[in-house]
């Protein structure tokens, strides 16, 4: 099996080589996708798109990457049920893409949240990270848009349709339903806020991100 | 033409930039009921005829300078 994770790069990406890294970290072959360009769809067995602040999030989070050569690649991508992840600015992509429900906002406090975090499975997503419901991880934040927004109907249609995959345990940002990651309906692209590239070994504080990696395999 | 969009984040959505500028007008003695803080975005375009314009500069709102579950927006001919 072909085990290349393709990683997305706009400009102002900045989770870019933390992403690479643990990818590399758990052998298996990272590959960059540069923005401007359309990508292969048997060169790679999943796309990740990393955190950062694509276009210095300008207009609005992840509005001006959602329309990239890429991210046409990756709607593509999707559309097939091949496997893709967005954190943190990644998600925000993903929902701008419509690939994902919802929106995410600035912090209901206005501030900048850097920390460690206990997030609750909602439910599995059958490609990324652990799948048994009520299981619980810990994971870094570090957003200062991160308030995932839907109105009330679209937040019964996701919960009711399955599609809330992670929620924080404490109320961080104001999020509706303390959501920190959802999926499409297929469960296929999942997005989160929090980073797993940042809980890879011990000294970084936790290892609780290897399985959003290991768990394509 | 020259075109404006008018963005503003939707009644219901929590708007954090214009909560804080209400607070730090009412710090400063102004004494105002609401505020709220959108986005300004002027396009100019080689279109002569009103209503293609304004059609046309719609139709870039409604793809990307808006995003309909958090914002609404109107246009308005600049010159």
């Amino acid at each position: 099996m072909n085990k290349t994770i393709g990683v997305t790069r706009f400009p102002g990406t900045n989770c870019d080589f933390d992403v690479f890294e643990a990818i590399q970290s758990l052998d298996l072959t990272p590959k960059w996708l540069w923005y401007g360009d359309h990508f292969s769809f048997s060169d790679v067995t999943a796309v990740i798109i990393p955190g950062g602040f694509s276009y210095g999030d300008y207009l609005r989070c992840g509005a001006l990457a959602a329309k990239t050569p890429v991210m046409n690649s990756v709607r593509e991508f999707a559309q097939r049920g091949l496997p893709v992840l967005g954190i943190c600015n990644g998600f925000q992509i993903l929902c701008e893409s419509q690939l994902l429900p919802g929106t995410l906002l600035p912090n209901r406090d206005s501030r900048f949240i850097d920390q460690w975090v206990e997030l609750k499975l909602v439910n599995g997503c059958r490609r990324f990270g652990p799948e048994s419901k009520g299981v619980s991880v810990r994971l870094p934040v570090a957003h200062g848009d991160g308030r995932f927004y839907m109105d009330a109907d679209g937040q019964k249609r996701i919960e009711d349709r399955g599609q809330v995959w992670w929620s924080y345990q404490e109320d961080i940002n104001g999020s509706i339903g303390q959501i920190a990651g959802v999926m499409n309906e297929n469960k296929n692209v999942a997005g989160l806020m929090p980073h797993p590239e940042r809980a890879m070994t011990s000294w970084m504080g936790g290892t609780d991100g290897k399985s959003f990696f290991t768990s394509l395999f | 033409m020259k075109i404006a969009v008018k963005i503003l984040p939707r009644r219901e959505v929590l708007d954090t930039q214009g909560r804080a500028v209400e607070q730090a007008l009412n710090s400063q003695n102004h004494s105002i009921t609401s505020c709220r803080v959108g986005k300004y975005v002027e396009v100019v375009l080689n279109e002569a005829d009103r209503e293609m314009a304004l059609n046309k500069v719609r139709e870039m709102a409604e793809q990307l300078l808006h995003n309909p579950l958090t914002e609404t927006f109107q246009l308005e001919v600049v010159d």
